[in-house]
Parts: structure tokens; C-alpha cells; sequence
């Protein structure tokens, strides 16, 4: 009997010192998860097969083609192409292939429609960068093959739909002429491409659509000149404006004859004092002009005479029109008012009636409406009914149908700028009894269910529900913090100017915010998001204040355009605090400096370099003062190959007195010489915690690891090695590598690799820094590790000195001093090229570090530290074995498993964030690109903690059990010997 | 050389001085070679180019005897001896600096040889030093950054060639940290051809925090000039021989998949074991047992001495 329990019960418990290694199927998703994003959609096209599979096909600003389903909004296939590939047009050929012209127009795709298959793919030569235009007309066929016809790089190109083929090409470029439209009249064989030569001359070509002939050549002079948008009325007449966008020009060319009919736009409209616009719409019929708020739509009378249609208020957006049951063609407008969004569809030719006329409560949070495209479908009464895609100002993509949202996709999040973490609440007390008692059930079902499961009792069913437990336990997904820190928000800034808070657990949208400052207005034309900071953190000081976080932004694209700064609570998403615009903004430095309410005090360098200090509180301005002499700041021009170190000096010299500005002094500078450029520089992260500055080596020697926060990483190649690899011969193409002290300006360490070349990317972390670039000698990409080491401190190896306090070990570190440092260096071969290399960070940083590559695959690597140890050597000795030192190989190890994206892909990976977990040995992974993936990482196992479906109850069933058995055994033993001394 | 630039007054300085000035100067004393000059060249070069080796150049009296590098380098030279005839040209140029946020004027100048390779590669070598000693002006305005912990500014042209080059190359320091028994200054300038990218300038050790404040017991600069270029990496090794056996010994650490059966299975293995032991055991003592089962019908007497004789079986074993 009590051998039988001791085997049962050592059964169990190596049941559980099988611990997880990698990751077992059952565990994908629950301490991950990955989204999938397409970005702002630029072009839709819907298509609407008659089998009832309803989808849409779009494009997006980030290089996304992808196929959406109508109903749900999900995404059927997608494709990321490359990021200097972007998509100029789509459309759809032969009911079946979706075609793609991208790359300026350069590279023409197909894709097969039901399962984004690449059906074929032609390569458009051309020389002269132009405008692109794509036309797929849709009754043009040359020997049962549908053409479709290009306007790239100044050629014109008929490709056949079928294989890709181009069928013929005509040189325009040499004519001189600027092509706008390309129009195929219904049922004809003739091509007309129209466009603009110099500023004023108007032609036409007609073209054989069969083989490319030209029919017919007209070109016309209007004196005054043109600016270059057009609208295309009918197949035969366009409009343009003049130069001075004071003059409506209509211009017919019916059978090649051009004719001009101007039309004052002060004729039309009463307030012209403004610069009147042509909408790139296409409507037929009419056109729609755009003057100060008002969008007026004019009509094209046959005659070329323009009648104003409507003056509308508040129009946001117009689709292109949409040619449904014969001949009838509709198009949508879509106004905003308050927080109404206002759908109308129009029929094309007849203005006074309304198809349709609806209002949707918009969030206020999605912004204006900036696109819509609109699709019929048959309703169940036979009638015509439409339903319309809506690409709001924060990216998102709506679906409106029957005056609802049936589906929203918040696709800002493909372009994730930067991103930053804020801790949840703390949980109340106070967790009421009934709620306890009713758990105590659930929790012991679900135990019950995991012992099953572990015992292999468990049915199909029962594992479902077991994995259905794991996923959805609402421990992970909680708005409160959690003991081991996994539970977070992370605060991520996107392209759109909106701040997105996801919770850690399930990656959900807790809350949004679309920030006023970094909207388009007249005060900021172009907005543009920079980082964000966390700005406050409450401490022990200030427990009661919500934490909250500074977006920095600038209004224009240009370093010297103004800044734009807002503060953003992280609990209630509302905007605390904004300001702006203010002083340009270069750089920003975080100090590590806090006041009384714990925000952070932060220093914003604009572009005359002078610093600002925020917040621009007095008492701010009284504890920098204290450490005013010790703040030390450097710039990196890149440009001109210089870095120079500065110094806080005196208030800035403004008409407007500023305390809280102060100019900079230079104190350094390198000059690097016209034979370098730079191309990388990186330094550690600011919040990184290094456990112990000692490192214990074989035969108990000790190094000292060289911390220092000041120091910069720079890479430089030769000027010709700065184009893409194999533009260059490895003689003149060799990367410099530098360590440079930002305090002094001294260079620690600086080394050549001859014959490599960028892009380099690199990390720095605690004394070492890996770098990635290519060996032009070797073919292969290299990573390098480079370690620095005091000396200084090296002699503090006796026991005896430590003990009478005989060491330097406690005196302050001056950046002043003469630093003594050895570095180690080792280079290494690596298979992969990288898009983004980051390190775990630990909260204490005890546990072993890896390294997070994002591989061209759009995977993120994980990759031992071990593998880039300087010391490496061919054979190592048994003590260094010991110690941990691998065996020196010329590449580093890919091993499958290690992949921590596993099975999944972030398509168009940019950037990789690791943020410390309360527990040691876990850190916190979020990937972004086109998509956004979270994981939790354990670089040396969960060696802290318990696995999270460590079953508690069959702990305490076997406790129990133990028990039950010595007290059965005691008894039994107790019986026995009374047996035996009765004998 | 060293003697022109610091007037000492210590004669006994002055005769190390001499020593070490005919040291370098006749390089080659162990052999009497007439290519004196041409050998001195040669070193100068050698210093250059090698990247490991500084050419440290001290131009005080005050300096610490010869550095053992030189040595090295002059055994070096004469294995590199006759190896090109290089042109070379003396080159100068001049160290300013500046007392907190005053301008710069000159403190210095150096002199070195512009060495032209075969591949028209230009190199400096055997640098020299020679610093102005401060006037009663500028040792006023010395006193006071001491005073204001305030820093000296020293600068150098980017191009040796064609001063200042793309702009200047500025070095500071905490003016605290120079003074100690003279004024300890040390230069570590970083080339790159006829370029200079930066000069690492300070103190000759460590500079104390929180800075003392103290004056200079002697108004002379003890300089230290060291040159650096870069350092080549050491190409990556690609073994092909080694790849094999470096694979084998990396495969027991990191490839947990390839266990063996042993270590895939021990966890079923070892209570299998037991239970099959327990199982052998109890069908050892189920005989036994059955026995002393047909004995219980029997006697007490006899039955409590087998009993007896069993147990002690059971607790030999």
C-alpha cells in the first residue's frame, strides 16, 4: 500500500519536473498574441462574386494588398511588399486577377483573386520618372486577351492580362508630354492618353489599342497655362484650371479636336477670394471644386458650359461613381457634423434625388472621414442597396451598411511610431464573499479538469475546454496589477497622431486617443509624431496621481519645424495637458530627475541648440539648478560628420525672457574625415538595470565590466559603401566602428573592417555592443561583439584590500579620469539579414541576456548572448567550459525552435520593445510593424516562479494524500508492533 | 629633442634629459650601422603604422624614462629597413586653447613627419610637442577657472595639411583635474591619414570627484602625446576542417531535441523500474507469505516462530 503511493506520488511529481523548454502547441496564444493590420487604405476595390463570397480588395500606404471579407472585415490573404515598393494603383483584370502597379510604377503584379496567389509579374522599363496610371478597360480584346494599359516612367504599355506580357510599348517621354488620363471610350478600339507638354500646351494621341499605332495627334495652346489637376468629365471632355486657379477650362477633344471653354470660377462661385481645387474624384457628368470649407459640384454641359450644381457644407469626402444597372451610375458624398457622420449616395445624373441618405454615430476618436468607396448589392426586395468603406483621419477602416457599422478595423496600428509602457492600477480591496465562493466552484471545476488532463483521463471535450480555460482565464486580461508585473499598458504613438493603449494580457484596446495637436490644421500643416515618454510615474510620493505620458510631435517634416508636445493621462485616456506649437524640437533627453509630484524632468533640444527644460514648474527649475553643472548633452550630424558634446550655459538671450531656456556651450567635437560617413549610432537604454559590475571568469579571476551611461556606439562606412550591398568592391568599402565617452568626447575604442559595408545595426547593452553589417570579402552577413572592461578596477582582486577597505571600488566614477579600458572583440557569421536587433531587459538584471533579431522573414531570433562572448575560443579549457564559454564556431547557431514568433510572421517588421517584468526572470516582448505581436520571454527559464498552469489543487490533493498515508502507515505500523511484542 | 622645449633648471634632469635624447637619437647603438638616419625614418614609420603600438612622445624633463615600446619598434625597423625609400616632409601645426568661454589662442605646437607609403597613403610619425608655458595673463585666468570649476578648451585643426580642415577639433576638460605637482596633461590624438577625428585631452590619471581645488605647486606642463590609429579587425575565421567537431560539441548544449532514449524517457523509465522491483519483491514474499497464510491454522507457538523468523528475513533484506 504505501509503496503504491509513493509511486503514484512520484509519478506526479515528475509529471511536473518535466518543465516546458520551447513552447508546446497548447501554449500558443497564452502568453502571446499577434494582430494583423493592413494600414490606411488607399484604394478599394470591391469585387462581388456571384458564388456570395463578398470581398474587397484594397491597398494601403503601408505596401499592404490585401483581400478583405465584407462581412466581418477580416483579412483573406495580404501581401506586404517591400518598403520601397510602394503601390501606385490597383484594380481587377478578367474578373479574376487582382493587378498591383507599384514601384513608381515600375513593377506591374498579378494576383489571383480567391487566394492572392502571384499569377505573373512584368518588369515596365522606363526612364523618365512620370506619373502612373493604370487602366484595365473592360471590353478590350485582342485575340480573346484583355489588355491592360500602363502609363509609367514616360512610356505607355499594354500587358496582357493573361501572362503579363507586354503586347507593345510607345516612348512618350521624347515627345515631351506629361500624360494625366488615359480613356478608353466604350466599345472602340482607340486609346486617347491626354496630358500637358511644357505649362501651356494641350495634346492628344490616339492609339490602335490592338498594336499600339498612332491613330492621331492634336495638341492645342492655351495661352494662360495650366496647373496640373484635371478631372475627367465624360470620355471626351475634361476640366482643368488655369494657372492662376482663377479660370475653369473645360476642354472637349471629341474625334481630336480640342476645344477650350473657359468659365471664370468667380462666375460660379461668390467667394473665390480663395484658391479654388479640383477633387481628384471621378464622377461622370460633373466635377467637384473645392473653395475655402465649401465643395462646390459643378456640371459639364454637352456643350462645355458649366452649371453649379450644389454648394455643400461640411463635405468631407466623395467616392468615385459607380456605374450599377444599366447605364445608372451613383457616387457617395459623406459630411460630418458634431459627432454624425452623413452618408448620402447620389445618382449620377440627376442631383435632386437622394439613393440613399443615412446617419451613423461616429466615434469621436476616429477623426474625419478622409475616404470612401462605395459597392451596390440586390437587397431582398429586389432594390438597389449600398453599402460603403470608410477610411477615417486615425487609419481605421469602417464598413457602413443600413445605417450601421457592421464592422471597423482600427488599422492605424500598422504604423506604430513609438511605444512606451505605463503600470496598470492597483487593485482595491474589498473583493466581496459571494463572488469568492462562486469562483471557489469555477476554480475547482477547472482544477479538476487540469488534474484530467494531466492524468490523461481527459476526453477530446475536456481538453478543449481545458485550453478554452487557459485562454480566456480573465487573470491575464485584468485591469489591475498583477504580482509578477506581466499586466501593463502599453501606450504606443501611430502615424495617424493617435495614442492607442493595449493591455499586455489579450492585446485589446483599452482606450484611444486621437490628440488635437497632432491633427492637420491651419496652424500645422503637417503633423507629424515624434516619441513618447513616460512623464509621470507615481511612487511613493505621489501614489494617488494616474501616471501619464508626453507625446512629442512637430508640426512639418522638417528638424526646424515647430514642436508640439501633450501630456496624456494613462488610466482615462483624456489629454491633460497640450502646448504647442512651440520651439523646434531635435532631441529630447530624459533626466533622470524627478520632482515632487514624480514627473519627470525632461530636456528638449530645438534646432538653435538651446535647451528647454519641461515641466516649467519653479521647483523643476530649483532641483535642475542642483545638477545643472553635471548635465552634459551631445549632437549627432550626421550630414557633415561631426558629433560635438555640449554643456548647459547661461538662459537663453530671446526678446522673451525664459528661465527655464538655456543656451549650450561646445565642449567637444570629432570631426570625422571625409572618407566616413556615418550611418548608425546607438547607446544603451536609458531604464536598464545592470546587476553586477564584477564578472567572475575562469580560475576565479575577476573583471570589471567598463558601465558607463554615456557611452555612444558610431558606425561609419566609406561614402561610396552607403547604396545598397554590391555597388561596391570590398577595396573600397570598410566600416569603422567607434566607442566614444559622450561626456568627454574621448574615442575608447575604434576599429576598421575592411572590405564591409551597412546598414549596420547594432545594440548596446551594459559593457558590450553587437553590431550587424555585411562582408563584402566573405559574401556573408557578420555580426561583431564588442566588450568593454576597466582596469582601473582590476587590481581589486585581493581578498585582504577588500576587507580593510583598501579599494577604489566605492569612490565616485569621473568621467574626467583617464579611463583604462581593454575591449575584447570577436566577429561571427550570420545567415540572416536584420531588420531590427534588440536585448531582454530584466528588472534587476540578473537573468542572461538574449539578443531579439528580426530577421528579413519577419521573425524575431533569439539568440544567447553566449554565442557573442569575445572570449570564445576554438578549444576552450575546462575551466572556461565550465564557466559557460562555447566552443568558437565561424557562424552563429539558427535554431528553429528558438524563434520566438514561432509558427507566426510580423509582416513589415520595424521594431522590436523588451520591457522588464516584475518577476527576474521574465521579460515582456512587443514586436511592431505591419503588425503588432506581444510575448513573454524567460532567456533562462521561469526559474522564479511556478508555470502558470501548475495545478495548486493536485499540490494540495497530494499534501493531503501524503498525510492520510503516514497516518495510515503509522497506524499500520503501530498495529504491527503491538503484534509483534504481544508475540 | 627633448631638450629644446622645457628650459629645467635641475641639472640632473638635464643629464637624463641627454641620456634620453642620445637614446633616441642613435637608435641602433648594438650595431654600427651607417644608415643612422635613414633607420630613424624607418622607426618613426613603424610607430605609425602599426596599429597596437602608440608612439608616445613625452616632451617633459619630467617624464619617466623611456617606454619599453621603442625598443620593440626598433628591432621591428630594422627587419623593415630597406623595404621603400618613403618622401617624406615636416609638418606643423598649432594647439590653441581657451580659458572657460574665451577664445582661443595658441598654447602649442606640434611638429611631425608626413610620411608618404608607396600607395600615396600619408601618414604622421615621430610627433613632437612643444608647449608654451603659460603667461602671468593666462595663469590669472587658469587660477580663475580653478576657482569656477570651469573648463579649459584646447583645439586642434581637423587637417594637418591644410589647417583647420573641416572645422576644428575641440577637447575639454574640468580645469581641476590638470594641477598636480606641475600641470599633467595627456593627448591622445586619434588620425586618420593627414586627419585628425578627435583628441582625447585630460588629466595624465584619474581625476578626483569631487575636483579639488588646488593650485599647481610648479606653473609647467608635463604633456604626454600619444597617436592613435585604428585598429584593423581581425577577420573572421572560417573553418572549414573545424565546423564538423564544432558542430558535435555545440550539438550538447544546445540541441535538446537529439537525447537519447535514456534521457527522453527517464521519467517513465524510473518508476517503471520501481514498480516492476516492488512487483518482483512482493511476488518474493507472496511464497512466504502464502505460507505463513497455511500456517495460521496451526498452533500459535510455532506460528509466532516462523512469523518471527519472516520478519527478521523481511528486515535483513
Amino acid at each position: 500500500m504505501a509503496m503504491a503511493i509513493r509511486v503514484f506520488l512520484l509519478l506526479l511529481f515528475l509529471s511536473y519536473s518535466n518543465l516546458a523548454f520551447s513552447l508546446y502547441e497548447d501554449q500558443v496564444g497564452l502568453m502571446d498574441w499577434h494582430q494583423q493590420y493592413i494600414g490606411k487604405v488607399k484604394h478599394a476595390v470591391f469585387h462581388t462574386q456571384k458564388a456570395g463570397r463578398k470581398r474587397v480588395v484594397v491597398s494601403t500606404e503601408e505596401n499592404v494588398v490585401a483581400s478583405l471579407d465584407l462581412r466581418r472585415g477580416e483579412i483573406f490573404w495580404r501581401h506586404v511588399l517591400g518598403t520601397n515598393d510602394a503601390i501606385d494603383e490597383i484594380d481587377i483584370a478578367l474578373g479574376k486577377y487582382v493587378i498591383t502597379l507599384s514601384s513608381e510604377g515600375s513593377s506591374l503584379r498579378a494576383w489571383n483573386l480567391p487566394d492572392g496567389q502571384m499569377v505573373w509579374e512584368s518588369f515596365l522599363p522606363g526612364s523618365n520618372p512620370s506619373k502612373s496610371l493604370l487602366s484595365v478597360p473592360t471590353n478590350l480584346k485582342v485575340d480573346k486577351d484583355s489588355l491592360i494599359l500602363i502609363y509609367s516612367n514616360g512610356c505607355l504599355h499594354a500587358v496582357s492580362s493573361i501572362d503579363g506580357e507586354i503586347l507593345w510599348r510607345k516612348d512618350l517621354a521624347t515627345e515631351g508630354i506629361e500624360v494625366q488620363q488615359l480613356i478608353h471610350p466604350l466599345g472602340s478600339d482607340v486609346i486617347y492618353a491626354v496630358g500637358f507638354v511644357g505649362l501651356s500646351q494641350f495634346d492628344v494621341y490616339q492609339f490602335n489599342a490592338k498594336n499600339g499605332e498612332l491613330l492621331k495627334y492634336n495638341s492645342a495652346v492655351f495661352p494662360t497655362g495650366f496647373s496640373r489637376e484635371i478631372s475627367l468629365v465624360s470620355t471626351d471632355t475634361l476640366v482643368a484650371l488655369d494657372a492662376s486657379r482663377s479660370i475653369l477650362v473645360s476642354i472637349s477633344f471629341r474625334d481630336g479636336d480640342i476645344g477650350f471653354h473657359q468659365t471664370h470660377v468667380s462666375d460660379l462661385v461668390q467667394d473665390s477670394s480663395v484658391m479654388a481645387v479640383i477633387l481628384p474624384f471621378k464622377l461622370t457628368g460633373m466635377f467637384a471644386l473645392k473653395t475655402n470649407s465649401i465643395m462646390v459640384f459643378i456640371k459639364v454641359t454637352d456643350e462645355g458650359k458649366l452649371e453649379v450644381l450644389d454648394k455643400i457644407d461640411h463635405v468631407k469626402t466623395v467616392s468615385d461613381a459607380l456605374p450599377f444597372s444599366e447605364g445608372q451610375q451613383a457616387f457617395a458624398l459623406v459630411q460630418q457634423g458634431g459627432s454624425k457622420i452623413h452618408l448620402t449616395v447620389k445618382l449620377g445624373h440627376d442631383w435632386s434625388s437622394d439613393l440613399l441618405k443615412e446617419s451613423i454615430e461616429m466615434d469621436s476618436q476616429r477623426g474625419l472621414a478622409h475616404k470612401v468607396f462605395i459597392n451596390n448589392y440586390i437587397r431582398t426586395d429586389r432594390s438597389h442597396g449600398f453599402r460603403a468603406l470608410i477610411v477615417m483621419e486615425d487609419h481605421s477602416l469602417l464598413l457602413i451598411q443600413q445605417g450601421e457599422i457592421v464592422w471597423n478595423r482600427e488599422d492605424g496600428l500598422a504604423s506604430v511610431l513609438d511605444v512606451t509602457t505605463s503600470e496598470l492600477p492597483v487593485e482595491k480591496d474589498g473583493v466581496s464573499v459571494a463572488k469568492v465562493e462562486h469562483n471557489l466552484f469555477e476554480w475547482l471545476k477547472g482544477h479538476m479538469l487540469k488534474l484530467k488532463g494531466t492524468l490523461m483521463l481527459a476526453s477530446p471535450d475536456d481538453v478543449a475546454a481545458i485550453q478554452r480555460i487557459r485562454l480566456k482565464s480573465s487573470e491575464k486580461s485584468k485591469m489591475t496589477r498583477d504580482h509578477n508585473g506581466f499586466r501593463k499598458l502599453l501606450i504606443v504613438l501611430t502615424k495617424a497622431g493617435k495614442v492607442f493603449a493595449l493591455h499586455t494580457g489579450d492585446g485589446r484596446v483599452v482606450w484611444s486617443l486621437l490628440l488635437h495637436s497632432l491633427r492637420k490644421s491651419e496652424a500645422c500643416e503637417y503633423p507629424t509624431g515624434l516619441y513618447v515618454y513616460q512623464w509621470q510615474v507615481p511612487h511613493h510620493h505621489a501614489m494617488d496621481e494616474n501616471p501619464s505620458v508626453l507625446v512629442v510631435g512637430r508640426c512639418g517634416l522638417s528638424p526646424n519645424s515647430p514642436g508640439v508636445l501633450s501630456i496624456v493621462d494613462t488610466y482615462t485616456g483624456k489629454e491633460l495637458n497640450s502646448l504647442g506649437p512651440v520651439h523646434s524640437i531635435v532631441q529630447v533627453i530624459p533626466l533622470p530627475f524627478t520632482d515632487s509630484t514624480e514627473q519627470r524632468l525632461h530636456l528638449l533640444i530645438d534646432a538653435d541648440w538651446h535647451a528647454h527644460l519641461y515641466p516649467r514648474t519653479p521647483e523643476a527649475i530649483g532641483i535642475f539648478q542642483h545638477e545643472f553643472a553635471n548635465i552634459y548633452c551631445y549632437s549627432v550630424k550626421a550630414d557633415k560628420g561631426i558629433i560635438k558634446g555640449h554643456v548647459l550655459g547661461k538662459n537663453c538671450f530671446l526678446e522673451v525672457a525664459d528661465e527655464y531656456c538655456f543656451e549650450t556651450k561646445d565642449l567637444w567635437s570629432i570631426v570625422f574625415p571625409e572618407s566616413e560617413k556615418i550611418i548608425a549610432t546607438v547607446t544603451r537604454k536609458l531604464n536598464e538595470v545592470v546587476h553586477t559590475q564584477a564578472k567572475v571568469i575562469a580560475d576565479q579571476e575577476v573583471m570589471y565590466k567598463y558601465i558607463s551611461k554615456n557611452l555612444l556606439f558610431v558606425a561609419t562606412v566609406t561614402p561610396k559603401a552607403i547604396g545598397a550591398i554590391g555597388f561596391v568592391t570590398p577595396e573600397e568599402s570598410w566600416l569603422v566602428v567607434y566607442l566614444i565617452d559622450t561626456v568627454t568626447g574621448r574615442i575608447l575604442y575604434r576599429m576598421t573592417h575592411h572590405g564591409s559595408q551597412g546598414p549596420v545595426h547594432a545594440v548596446f547593452s551594459e559593457n558590450w555592443v553587437v553590431y550587424h553589417y555585411f562582408n563584402l570579402r566573405a559574401h556573408r552577413y557578420e555580426l561583431s561583439v564588442i566588450e568593454i572592461y576597466d582596469q582601473s578596477r582590476a587590481d581589486n582582486k585581493d581578498v585582504w584590500k577588500l576587507i580593510l577597505g583598501n579599494h577604489n571600488l566605492t569612490s565616485p566614477i569621473s568621467s574626467y579620469s583617464r579611463p583604462e579600458v581593454i575591449t575584447k572583440s570577436q566577429s561571427y557569421f550570420f545567415t540572416h539579414s536584420v531588420k531590427a536587433i534588440a536585448v531582454t531587459s530584466t528588472a534587476k538584471g540578473i537573468t542572461s541576456q538574449q539578443l531579439l533579431i528580426g530577421t528579413i522573414g519577419d521573425q524575431v531570433l533569439a539568440l544567447d548572448k553566449r554565442f557573442l562572448d569575445p572570449r570564445r575560443s576554438i578549444n576552450p579549457t575546462q575551466a572556461e567550459r565550465e564557466e559557460g564559454i562555447i566552443p568558437l564556431t565561424d557562424s552563429l547557431p539558427i535554431i528553429p525552435q528558438s524563434y520566438v514568433t514561432h509558427g507566426l510572421r510580423v509582416e513589415g517588421l520595424r521594431g522590436i520593445v523588451t520591457i522588464p517584468a516584475k518577476l527576474e526572470s521574465t521579460t515582456l516582448v512587443f514586436t511592431y510593424g505591419v503588425d503588432l505581436f506581444f510575448t513573454r520571454l524567460a532567456p533562462s527559464r521561469t526559474y522564479d516562479s511556478l508555470t502558470e498552469d501548475f495545478s495548486y489543487a493536485l499540490l494540495l490533493i497530494t499534501i493531503v494524500a501524503l498525510i492520510v498515508a503516514i497516518f495510515v502507515t503509522w497506524v499500520l505500523s503501530e498495529r504491527k508492533e503491538l503484534q509483534d511484542k504481544w508475540r | 629633442m627633448g631638450t629644446k622645449n622645457q628650459r629645467s633648471s635641475h641639472s640632473n634632469f638635464f643629464f637624463l634629459c641627454l641620456c634620453f635624447s642620445l637614446l633616441v637619437s642613435s637608435p641602433s647603438l648594438a650595431f654600427q650601422s651607417d644608415e643612422l638616419l635613414v633607420d630613424d625614418e624607418e622607426f618613426g614609420l613603424e610607430g605609425g603604422r602599426s596599429p597596437d603600438l602608440d608612439l608616445d612622445l613625452t616632451t617633459s624633463t619630467r617624464s619617466s624614462p623611456p617606454p619599453p615600446p621603442q625598443a620593440t619598434t626598433r628591432t621591428q625597423a630594422t627587419r623593415k629597413k630597406s623595404s621603400d625609400p618613403d618622401s617624406d616632409s615636416k609638418v606643423q601645426f598649432s594647439l590653441d586653447h581657451a580659458f572657460g568661454d574665451s577664445d582661443f589662442s595658441p598654447a602649442g605646437t606640434f611638429t611631425a613627419r608626413l610620411k608618404t607609403g608607396s600607395h600615396g597613403g600619408q601618414t604622421l610619425t615621430k610627433l613632437r610637442f612643444s608647449r608654451n608655458a603659460f603667461t602671468e595673463t593666462e595663469k590669472g585666468l587658469f587660477k580663475k577657472l580653478l576657482e569656477a570649476d570651469d573648463f579649459y578648451r584646447i583645439r586642434v585643426p581637423s587637417n594637418v595639411l591644410s589647417p583647420p580642415g573641416r572645422d576644428y577639433i575641440i577637447s575639454a576638460v574640468k580645469a581641476r583635474c590638470i594641477p598636480r605637482e606641475g600641470l599633467d596633461e595627456h593627448f591622445v590624438i586619434h588620425m586618420d591619414g593627414v586627419n585628425i577625428l578627435a583628441v582625447n585631452y585630460g588629466s595624465t590619471g584619474s581625476c578626483q570627484y569631487p575636483r579639488q581645488f588646488k593650485f599647481p605647486a610648479k606653473w609647467y606642463f608635463n604633456s604626454h602625446t600619444v597617436l592613435k590609429n585604428s585598429e584593423v579587425a581581425p577577420r573572421t575565421q572560417a573553418f572549414t576542417e573545424e565546423i564538423l567537431g564544432g558542430e558535435n560539441g555545440e550539438g550538447e548544449g544546445i540541441k535538446p531535441p537529439e537525447r537519447s532514449f535514456w534521457a527522453k524517457y527517464w521519467m517513465y523509465l524510473i518508476p517503471l523500474g520501481l514498480i516492476v522491483m516492488n512487483a518482483i519483491t512482493q511476488a518474493m514474499n507472496m511464497p512466504e507469505e502464502q505460507a505463513a497464510g497455511q500456517s495460521a491454522s496451526q498452533p500459535q507457538q510455532p506460528m509466532a516462530a516462523t512469523q518471527r523468523g519472516q520478519s527478521t528475513v523481511v528486515r535483513r533484506r
